[in-house]
């Protein structure tokens, strides 16, 4: 799909069916991999540069905390860590292009975002260390706990763009999905629901290229953005690696679904540099080149380059940033190693909203069992078997 | 006789099958270039080539709907879903639609496939990575379910499900695929619905499948050298289930433990408890005690989750103190 260059809409001139790599005269982009400032007819932006130091601040500091919870995690503190190296300016550049009343549904993967939601770091680390499912109130926070199974949230965010607009608010959704929950039913019945019901949701895809082992061409033989013409509504593919182009497409979606024009389909054209967890190894599926390309159009440098050739940022900027970084690492760090484990009891609360009789008697009976034991709980958890 | 990891026995089941069977594909999300995410496919690529092992579009539907339909053509599809859980995501085509379709054709249709999934907790997965789903598919009539221990087991049952006239769902322990074991050479085919006795006593019978197997074992053990002799059933078929065997060795004990890694309520231990309840009343010396998991989500803390399971120790002491 284009986009009309005067009325800042995309047309619904029905899409070819073209080869998923055919993406690079479709892209939106404001900033070249070379720092550049470039115009688009639809998508402007207007930025100070204090937000633009502001948002680099936030690319640096995500990427930080995501490599210390890789580090944590080859260290044994964390179970698993999924990364999001790579995916910095898509997930910032749509966070912030959200207001706070604006809820976002997001995978297992979007902290860049939930760190725009002022969710804290540490409240991931606790999900991933096994000790919370989260910790946020996702009511306070507009942020929805990761969703582990692939694509349901799409419809969770329809859903929940349903029921505002019956509040008669003018807030707006967004639903993070990958490339690899672009195949999943689920993604399908959203875009038709969200289609028909003129829901105020953007469902923000981030093309990773990846998911797991299976390249985007095993998802899909168009480009992703292209299947929204089929349900009738826009679909804008955005360089995933330009934090102000993400920002400005999502914030015009947004807008376009809260003033009650429907949903919008942004496919953010971006490269997961890492593995899909801890738990997997790119190099048994993937070539090195290929990594090597994108290291090219990296989300950061860009941005970075383009602060310091307008004089915008100077060292002593760029300086604090990194030790705010480092800051922040530490603290993530120590706030990982200090977690308490979780009381043992806690398995049994939160079952039913208010309480269940089985549920009450297997909790009375571990507390007993459990209290029969010099050391506690930890003896009678010896699952020496496996 | 080999010593085999349960993960290498996996790729060795389908690679027999694959061999002798030119109808047999694998199909599954990242099942080829990746060797699945569990490692327990790795070289089928290589050895079969695309045409027969395919990677799959993360379509849980479409990866069972797809074998189903390919099941009528004459294949005989081996369909993996990643983790147990996900049946959820489609549960449609296992029972709305496999399960029944040889009822509702009149008999015309067959449907010879086999769902591989992991299933069940011990890697601190979490609530939506760890469920032991055994008893949802039980409740499927249509649907055999199939739960190998051992890495031998799991290539000869793996073997019998493939050439099973119906579908069966395998469902491999997770926790067990690090585990090794020993596995005769040439090829091995096992026959559903056969449960194993892997030791007896005359104080207690204990009935487990997968990754309780190990657990009912080792407790065992620790009974004995308090003198508690304990009979261990291994059914590893609960549909179709060897009611013949679990009868004799109630029979033999008068005492029945279920050790049941899903949650309570509905487990397969119920349908278990009822069973002897009926026909061999006469033979209980007192009640039949089920040891399950709670009735809640799994946690994912490695402290929460060894709580949750059934231990060795929660087993051992359930008996000792049942039995007096």
């Amino acid at each position: 799909m284009t986009v009309d260059s005067t009325a800042g809409a995309p047309t619904t001139a029905p899409a070819h069916g073209s080869p998923a790599d055919a993406g690079p005269p479709e892209l939106v982009q404001l900033l070249t991999p070379e720092g550049e400032r470039v115009d688009h007819p639809a998508y402007s932006l207007e930025t100070t540069p204090e937000e633009l130091r502001s948002i680099y601040r936030d690319l640096v500091l995500v990427r930080r905390f995501d490599s210390e919870a890789t580090s944590l995690q080859r260290q044994g503190e964390l179970g698993l860590w999924a990364s999001l190296l790579g995916q910095e300016a898509a997930q910032v550049g749509s966070g912030r292009a959200m207001r706070p009343t604006d809820y976002a549904f997001p995978t297992y993967r979007e902290h860049g975002v939930a760190w725009c939601k002022g969710v804290d770091p540490l409240n991931l680390l606790g999900m991933f260390r096994g000790v919370n499912h989260g910790g946020w109130d996702p009511n306070e926070k507009n942020f929805h706990l990761y969703t582990i199974v692939i694509g349901s949230q799409t419809l969770h965010a329809t859903g929940y763009a349903m029921g505002i607009t019956k509040d008669g608010a003018d807030d707006a959704v967004i639903a993070y999905f990958g490339d690899g929950a672009s195949s999943q039913g689920d993604v399908s019945e959203a875009f038709t629901f969200a289609s028909v019901y003129q829901a105020p949701v953007v469902f923000f895809c981030q093309n990773n290229q990846w998911a797991i082992s299976e390249p985007t061409e095993k998802q899909t033989r168009v480009p992703l953005y292209q299947r929204a013409s089929g349900f009738g509504f826009p679909g804008v593919r955005v360089d995933g690696n330009d934090v102000l182009a993400c920002l400005a497409v999502t914030r015009w979606a947004l807008d376009h679904a809260r003033t009650g024009q429907g949903p919008v389909l942004i496919e953010a054209f971006t490269y997961r540099m890492g593995a899909h967890t801890t738990s997997d190894d790119p190099t048994r599926y993937r070539i090195a080149e290929e990594l090597e390309s994108w290291k090219l159009k990296d989300p950061i440098e860009r941005l970075k380059a383009y602060l310091v050739r307008e004089g915008w940022a100077d060292s002593a900027f760029l300086e604090s940033v990194e030790a705010e970084s480092e800051q922040l690492a530490r603290r993530v760090r120590e706030g990982v190693r200090t977690m308490p484990d979780p009381d043992p009891s806690s398995i049994f609360e939160n079952v039913y909203a208010e309480g269940h009789a089985l549920v009450d008697e297997e909790r009375e009976g571990y507390l007993a069992y459990a209290s029969s034991f010099v050391g506690a709980a930890a003896e009678i958890t010896d699952g020496e078997d496996d | 006789m080999a010593q085999l990891t349960y993960r290498d026995a996996v790729r060795r089941g389908i690679a027999q099958e694959m061999r002798r069977d030119e109808r047999v594909v694998l199909i599954g999300e990242d099942v080829a270039a990746a060797g699945g995410v569990f490692k327990t496919t790795p070289g089928l690529l290589e050895e079969f080539g695309p045409r027969r092992v395919l990677d799959a579009p993360i379509s849980e539907q479409a990866i069972l709907g797809a074998a189903m339909g390919a099941a009528m053509t004459g294949l005989r599809p081996i369909a993996e879903i990643m983790f147990s859980d996900f049946l959820a995501v489609c549960w449609d085509m296992v029972a709305n639609e496999i399960a029944k379709t040889r009822y509702m054709t009149d008999g015309q249709v067959s449907l010879p496939l086999v769902i591989r999934t992991a299933n069940g907790g011990g890697l601190r997965f979490g609530g939506q990575h760890s469920q032991s789903v055994e008893n949802w598919a039980m409740a499927v009539p249509g649907l055999k379910v199939v739960l190998p221990a051992t890495p031998a087991d799991l290539i000869g049952l793996l073997a019998a499900a493939v050439r099973d006239p119906d579908p069966v769902l395998v469902l491999e322990p997770k926790a067990l695929y690090p585990v090794r074991g020993e596995v005769p050479d040439g090829e091995l085919l096992d026959t559903l619905g056969r449960a194993r006795v892997l030791r007896t006593g005359g104080d207690a019978t204990l009935v487990a499948v997968g990754a309780m197997v190990p657990r009912a074992v080792t407790a065992a053990e620790r009974m004995a050298e308090q003198g508690v002799g304990c009979t261990v059933v291994d059914l590893r078929s609960l549909v179709p289930l060897d009611v013949r065997t679990l009868l004799d060795a109630v029979a033999g004990t008068g005492r029945l433990f279920t050790v049941e890694e899903n949650p309570r309520l509905c487990g397969w231990g119920a349908e278990i408890a009822s069973i002897v309840a009926e026909e061999a009343f006469p033979a209980l010396r007192g009640p039949i005690v089920r040891i399950t998991t709670p009735h809640i989500p799994l946690p994912s803390a490695d402290t929460l989750e060894d709580l949750a399971r059934p231990s060795v120790s929660r087993i051992t002491d359930t008996v000792l103190k049942a039995l007096g």
